[in-house]
C-alpha cells in the first residue's frame, strides 16, 4: 500500500474513540454527549475500514455502513428525547436527571 | 512521488480529524460543536477514500454530513438558549475518571499497534482489485453474505422511526395536558 500502513489508521481511530469517550464522561449537555458518541462510532468505523483495506476484504466496509445506520437510529431516538425534555422545560443537564437514581 | 502526496493528504486529514474532534468536546456552544463534527466527518471521508472505500465515503458525506447533522443543527436551533451548558458545578472526580480511562485506552492502542508492527503482521496489506469498495461490490456483499445484517438493519431503522414518532407525539400530548 502507498502511504501510511494500517497501524497509523489504528492509532488515529483509538485517539478519536478516546476523545469521544472523554466528551461522554466529562460534558453534561445531552446534545454534546450525543455528538461525542458519534465521534466514538466514527473512530470504530475508521478501524473497520482500515482493516477492510489491510486484509483486502470489503466486509469491513459493509459492517461500517451497518454501524452508520445504527448511529442514525440512535440520533433519532436521542434527539427525540432531548426535544421532549426541552418541551417539558426540563433543564438539559444529565446530572440533574435523578428519577432513575442515576 | 505519489507516496509523498498520499502521506501529505493523510497528515492533513488526520490533523483535521483530531482538531475538529477536540473542538466538538470543548466548545461550550452546541451549535459550534455540531459544526465541528461536520468537519470531522468530512476529514474522515477523505481517509476512507485513501483506504479505497469510495462508497462508504460518499455515504458518510450524504448520510452523516447531510441528513444526521442537519437534524442535529435543527434541534439545537429549535431549543435555542436552553442548550447552553451551566458553569462547572461538580467536583473533579469525573475528570479524573475520564483521564484515567483515556490514558488506559490510548496506552492499550499504542501497545497493540507497536506489537503488531513489530511482529510484521500489519506491514503488508493484501493486494486489491480496482473495484474494491465500489457500490457494486458492497451491494453484492449486502445481498449475499450479509443478507441477515441487511434485513436486521432495516428493522432497526424502522424501530427508530417509530420511536421518534412516539417520543414526539407523547411530548405534544403532555404539553396539551399541562396547558389544560
Amino acid at each position: 500500500m502507498h502511504g501510511p500502513d494500517v497501524s497509523w489508521y489504528l492509532a488515529l481511530s483509538g485517539l478519536m474513540f478516546t476523545i469521544g469517550a472523554i466528551g461522554v464522561l466529562v460534558r453534561r449537555s445531552p446534545l454534546i454527549i450525543l455528538l461525542s458518541v458519534e465521534i466514538m462510532l466514527n473512530g470504530a468505523n475508521l478501524a473497520l475500514i482500515a482493516f477492510a483495506r489491510h486484509f483486502g476484504h470489503a466486509d469491513g466496509q459493509v459492517f461500517a455502513i451497518a454501524v452508520m445506520a445504527v448511529a442514525a437510529s440512535e440520533v433519532v431516538v436521542g434527539l427525540g428525547l432531548i426535544v421532549a425534555m426541552g418541551r417539558r422545560n426540563i433543564e438539559l443537564d444529565v446530572d440533574k436527571l435523578r428519577t432513575l437514581r442515576g | 512521488m505519489s507516496n509523498i502526496l498520499v502521506w501529505a493528504v493523510w497528515i492533513f486529514a488526520a490533523f483535521a480529524c483530531i482538531a475538529s474532534a477536540v473542538g466538538v468536546v470543548t466548545f461550550r456552544n452546541p451549535f459550534y460543536s455540531a459544526l465541528a463534527l461536520i468537519g470531522n466527518l468530512a476529514a474522515l471521508a477523505v481517509l476512507y477514500l485513501l483506504l479505497g472505500g469510495e462508497f462508504v465515503a460518499a455515504g458518510q458525506v450524504l448520510v452523516y454530513g447531510g441528513a444526521v447533522m442537519v437534524m442535529f443543527l435543527f434541534v439545537i436551533a429549535y431549543l435555542g438558549d436552553k442548550t447552553d451548558e451551566a458553569p462547572w458545578a461538580g467536583g473533579p472526580s469525573w475528570q479524573i475518571v475520564g483521564a484515567v480511562l483515556a490514558a488506559a485506552a490510548v496506552g492499550t492502542e499504542v501497545i497493540v499497534a507497536i506489537g503488531s508492527t513489530a511482529s510484521g503482521s500489519l506491514s503488508h496489506s493484501a493486494p486489491i482489485a480496482r473495484s474494491f469498495g465500489s457500490p457494486e461490490q458492497i451491494g453484492r456483499l449486502f445481498l449475499t453474505n450479509h443478507l441477515i445484517a441487511f434485513e436486521v438493519t432495516s428493522i432497526v431503522l424502522l424501530v427508530a422511526a417509530v420511536g421518534g414518532v412516539v417520543l414526539g407525539s407523547h411530548a405534544r400530548v403532555t404539553e396539551d395536558d399541562a396547558r389544560a
